[in-house]
């Protein structure tokens, strides 16, 4: 079967260990305020791909990937293709294959893929109710079951978190984050994302209001600093 | 044995390099190969520090002074002809300079005496008359031979800029002496071997015009050991004898590549491949407990100083060629024995401290022989430098080492030869873009209007195809190639009749190997130009007289540096092509031939002198460098412009170096330093993996070169990479710090 994918990114240094191959699913249930991947949202401009087409591409740039790299699904979100993901995934891991998904967890159908899949980074939008809907424009709850199922199966995790300006950029919320994170096993990691406006000019683009205006880009070596504290 | 080598070789083991010189024998027994990390690494010594800020100063006013500080206008190059010099004798651990002052540059008229005229015309200075008069009157130089012999067709492919950068006025340089012989076996050992060979097997009667050069040869290079032990001397070290310790033994070596320089102007002359070699003695002094690391650095920080003083006088058009007064003092670091034992050891890591020590510099041209089998912690730290400094250029030891040992060391930028056994007669490039356009105009120059090769025909297609312009371009191809062979056979024999680098081969077997390296330009643009018309649609604009000026191309077509084979296999055939167009000739004293991708900054002129092309290049815009995809045209993302360039085959077709300079920005290799620094090292095992031969590595912003550009004087230590060295930016002018900024940066998406 096809997959419906908006780009593909040879060498991938940001989204998993190693230099990766990252596939960037379309469609997506969140509308989060930041998002720079707006064309990612919908499947209407989307790319078909099939699985053996990803390994090929996978084996035209192994050599570069070593040791850790491998193949990151990202997006959009790559759990609302479960099907096609699963395919992909059995056939990556056939092939000894280091795979990873980068998810905001919302989505169904995932079982089988979790149980596959070496590594989980999931994006943790925001740890209370009010913040997570006024970020995503959706409920807490779908995220919620789908940290249980990773920690139900022990999955390895790196959490993730983009810091806003003016919305989460300030100690108390990384605090909050903190004790989240917590009561979570097997976290190897977590990160904060400075939040940068270069997806502005994609709404622009699409037609679509950008609803965060004028807000500055995060500062990076403040984003350090509220990393730090995580530690 | 003699005692004085009883003692100088103490601890050494092995003895087959005892009877011989054989270095690579000498190095396998007695190296002691280091897998840590640089935690063990010191900074500058207050004596570094004193002599590197006095030279920081003279480098500065050299700047301000256009480049050129001073020259020698008294007395002509010789390995003896200068009085010592110093730049701080008390806190100098290794001396010697070029002329009597530091940065003071060497009038050299055995290549040629109107060149050298014109330099130190353009910097304002003027020979002793009686100097002058006297040379001129019974002196015939490399220059006049060469034009003795040089054909009609030579002169016409030169002069319209079809052959360019061919050595014929100046110095071929390109050949590394085994200076590291006069250290481990001392002058006079070496002269023994010599007058051993002056009867020897080499002598064969059956070729009388051999024999009687050779004969004569090594009595130059007997009078040349002679001479580089006399200018030691004058220094007050006696270099007869073989160096006793670490500081003898790099100050013995370093007194051989300064001959060489005295002696010479040959554009690129490495240093050769001596970390290793250097840190036998180091350890051992280290063992006995008269060395301490910081000493042991300060030898290396102070022996690298003298390497970034060295200094050749040029006139303008070179500069051009050449851009930012590169001297291409190459040592090359690491490698492998074999596929297990890596020829890391911690002077590796200190020659690579120099960066730190004493700032980036682009000389001298250090380069990483990387291999997969090369240890973690070592590769760790050339990335972390890489990123840090821009000053490194990574060459593949796995895809040389089958054809040049674990010896070999590399000659100006990609050029490998075996270290004392092989040397290389410099042939510069062809313009193969340019050639295309004659195999189109019927061998008429598209910017001068003239005939430049005979028995072509114009191409009269209104939509061009490519199965005839395809033949045409064979055709073409083998006629530039005899020309281009010709070319060659009469500048190195006339260089070696006028201007024989009797110190440097001194330093070689006397049976030594040759290699004559040929070069590709407009290697991209060509490629491009060949698939535009295969894959898109390209009609020529004709002038009056026939000659296409311009060509307008409808439709898109694959472009090198995608990873696209369609466009691929053109790139791989077609340098194949020319390499055995140009085997298929006799070359002056049965040298190899050997091909190379490599255009050092010549690329700009080259396209300048390049009327449109095919691909949509407009007339006089600069090509890539070296095998680089064209500006901006590998788009499918870093590695996919690397495996396109990986595909092109090293081994009995471009085994003189294939060149890759790769701009990344920082946030594409990662996050974190961490990051960027494993990342780094997965990026280069992987092109390497492929056979890849070259990648110079720069890791910056577009936008930090646009700010150097227009705001020099914040960035005096902005080293780059740019083709097979590396330069300051500052020193290049506004064309070439245009073209590099017009190059692909691949970022993340």
């Amino acid at each position: 079967m096809n997959g419906k994918i908006t780009d593909i990114e040879s060498m991938g240094s940001a989204d998993g260990p190693g230099v990766r191959l990252v596939v960037f699913m379309a469609g997506c249930k969140l509308r989060c305020l930041y998002c720079h991947n707006p064309e990612t949202w919908t499947d209407k401009d989307a790319k078909t791909i099939t699985a053996e087409e990803i390994l090929q591409r996978f084996k035209k740039y192994e050599t570069y990937y070593g040791e850790h790299g491998g193949v990151t699904f990202s997006g959009g979100e790559p759990l609302l293709q479960s099907e096609f993901l699963l395919e992909a995934i059995k056939l990556l891991k056939a092939n000894g294959v280091h795979v990873t998904i980068d998810t905001c967890g919302v989505a169904d159908g995932y079982d089988e893929v979790l149980d596959l899949v070496d590594l989980v980074i999931l994006d943790i939008k925001a740890v209370e109710r009010d913040e997570y809907k006024f970020i995503t424009g959706r409920e807490f709850d779908d995220f919620e079951n789908f940290l249980k199922s990773c920690i139900s199966k022990n999955k390895k995790l790196w959490l993730r978190q983009v810091i806003v300006p003016g919305i989460n950029d300030d100690e108390a919320h990384v605090l909050k984050l903190k004790k989240f994170a917590k009561n979570i096993p097997n976290v190897e990691r977590i990160e904060l994302l400075p939040y940068h406006s270069m997806g502005k000019s994609k709404y622009e683009k699409l037609g679509i209001e950008y609803r965060l205006g004028d807000t500055p880009n995060m500062d990076k070596e403040l984003t350090k600093k509220l990393e730090d504290m995580l530690k | 044995m003699e005692e004085i080598f009883e003692k100088a070789w103490r601890g050494f083991h092995g003895d087959s390099w005892k009877e011989e010189a054989d270095l690579s024998n000498f190095i396998v027994r007695n190296f002691t190969e280091y897998k840590g990390d640089d935690s063990f690494l010191a900074g500058p010594t207050e004596k570094t520090k004193a002599v590197w800020s006095k030279c920081e100063k003279l480098l500065e006013e050299e700047n301000k002074n256009g480049g050129c500080l001073d020259v020698e206008t008294n007395i002509l190059s010789g390995i003896t002809a200068f009085a010592p010099g110093y730049i701080d004798k008390e806190n100098e651990v290794i001396v010697g300079l070029q002329t009597d002052a530091p940065l003071k540059r060497i009038v050299n008229m055995y290549g040629g005496t109107k060149i050298a005229m014109k330099a130190l015309e353009a910097h304002g200075y003027k020979l002793n008359d009686e100097v002058y008069k006297h040379f001129t009157t019974y002196r015939k130089t490399h220059n006049d031979g060469v034009f003795d012999a040089y054909t009609p067709s030579i002169r016409r492919a030169r002069s319209n800029g079809l052959l360019t950068g061919l050595p014929d006025g100046y110095g071929r340089g390109r050949i590394i002496g085994d200076y590291r012989r006069i250290a481990l076996y001392g002058i006079d050992k070496l002269i023994e071997f010599k007058k051993k060979d002056l009867n020897g097997e080499f002598i064969d009667e059956q070729y009388i015009e051999e024999s009687i050069r050779l004969r004569e040869e090594i009595n130059e290079q007997i009078r040349a050991l002679e001479a580089i032990k006399q200018m030691a001397a004058s220094y007050g070290f006696d270099i007869s004898k073989p160096a006793q310790n670490a500081r003898e033994a790099m100050q013995w070596a370093y007194f051989g590549y300064l001959a060489g320089a005295k002696e010479n102007n040959g554009a690129a002359t490495s240093m050769g491949r001596n970390a290793t070699f250097y840190d036998i003695y180091i350890e051992r002094d280290l063992q006995e407990g008269t060395l301490t690391e910081e000493e042991a650095q300060e030898l290396v920080d102070q022996y690298v100083i003298k390497l970034r003083l060295i200094r050749h006088l040029r006139t303008p058009d070179y500069d051009e060629l050449f851009a930012g007064d590169p001297t291409w003092v190459t040592e090359a670091v690491a490698g492998m024995v074999n596929e297990s034992k890596s020829l890391t050891t911690k002077n590796s890591f200190r020659f690579l401290n120099t960066l730190i020590n004493l700032n980036p510099s682009a000389e001298p041209n250090l380069t990483v022989l990387w291999s997969k089998g090369l240890p973690m912690n070592f590769k760790k730290y050339c990335a972390k430098i890489s990123i840090k400094t821009d000053s490194i250029q990574y060459e593949g030891d796995d895809t040389m080492r089958p054809g040049y040992g674990h010896d070999y060391a590399i000659a100006c930028c990609v050029s490998a030869m075996k270290q004392g056994k092989q040397m290389q007669f410099f042939g510069a490039r062809c313009n193969l873009a340019k050639s295309l356009l004659y195999a189109i105009n019927g061998g008429v120059d598209e910017k001068s209007g003239k005939l430049v090769v005979d028995g072509l025909e114009k191409n009269t297609e209104e939509v061009l195809t490519y199965d005839k312009v395809r033949r045409d371009y064979s055709t073409m191809i083998k006629k530039i190639a005899k020309i281009y062979v010709d070319a060659n056979n009469i500048i190195h024999f006339m260089h070696d009749k006028y201007a024989y680098e009797a110190s440097q081969m001194a330093l070689h077997d006397t049976a030594v190997e040759r290699l004559m390296a040929f070069g590709i330009a407009g290697f991209s643009c060509a490629v491009d130009s060949l698939s535009a018309i295969r894959y898109a649609k390209v009609k020529p604009i004709r002038n009056e007289q026939g000659i296409a000026v311009d060509f307008e191309v409808e439709g898109d077509f694959p472009k090198f540096g995608n990873d696209d084979d369609r466009v691929d296999i053109i790139a791989q055939e077609l340098v194949q092509e020319f390499f055995n167009a140009i085997d298929s000739h006799k070359l002056y004293r049965n040298a190899k031939p050997t091909l190379s991708l490599l255009t050092i900054t010549s690329n700009v002129m080259y396209g300048q002198k390049t009327g449109s092309t095919p691909d949509g290049r407009k007339a006089g815009e600069a090509f890539a460098p070296g095998a680089n995809p064209m500006h901006g045209r590998d788009s499918s993302g870093a590695l996919a412009s690397l495996n396109s360039v990986a595909k092109i085959k090293y081994e009995h077709c471009c085994q003189d170096g294939i060149s890759n300079t790769f701009s990344i920005v920082p946030s594409a290799l990662g996050n974190n330093e961490d990051e960027q620094v494993e990342n780094l090292v997965s990026i280069i095992d992987g092109y390497f993996a492929q056979g890849a031969q070259h990648i110079n590595v720069n890791v910056f912003n577009r936008d930090l070169l646009i700010d150097a550009m227009n705001n020099p004087w914040k960035y005096p230590n902005l080293t780059i990479r740019v083709s097979g060295y590396a330069v300051n930016f500052n020193k290049l002018d506004r064309a070439h710090q245009e073209e590099v900024i017009a190059r692909t940066f691949h970022e993340k998406r």
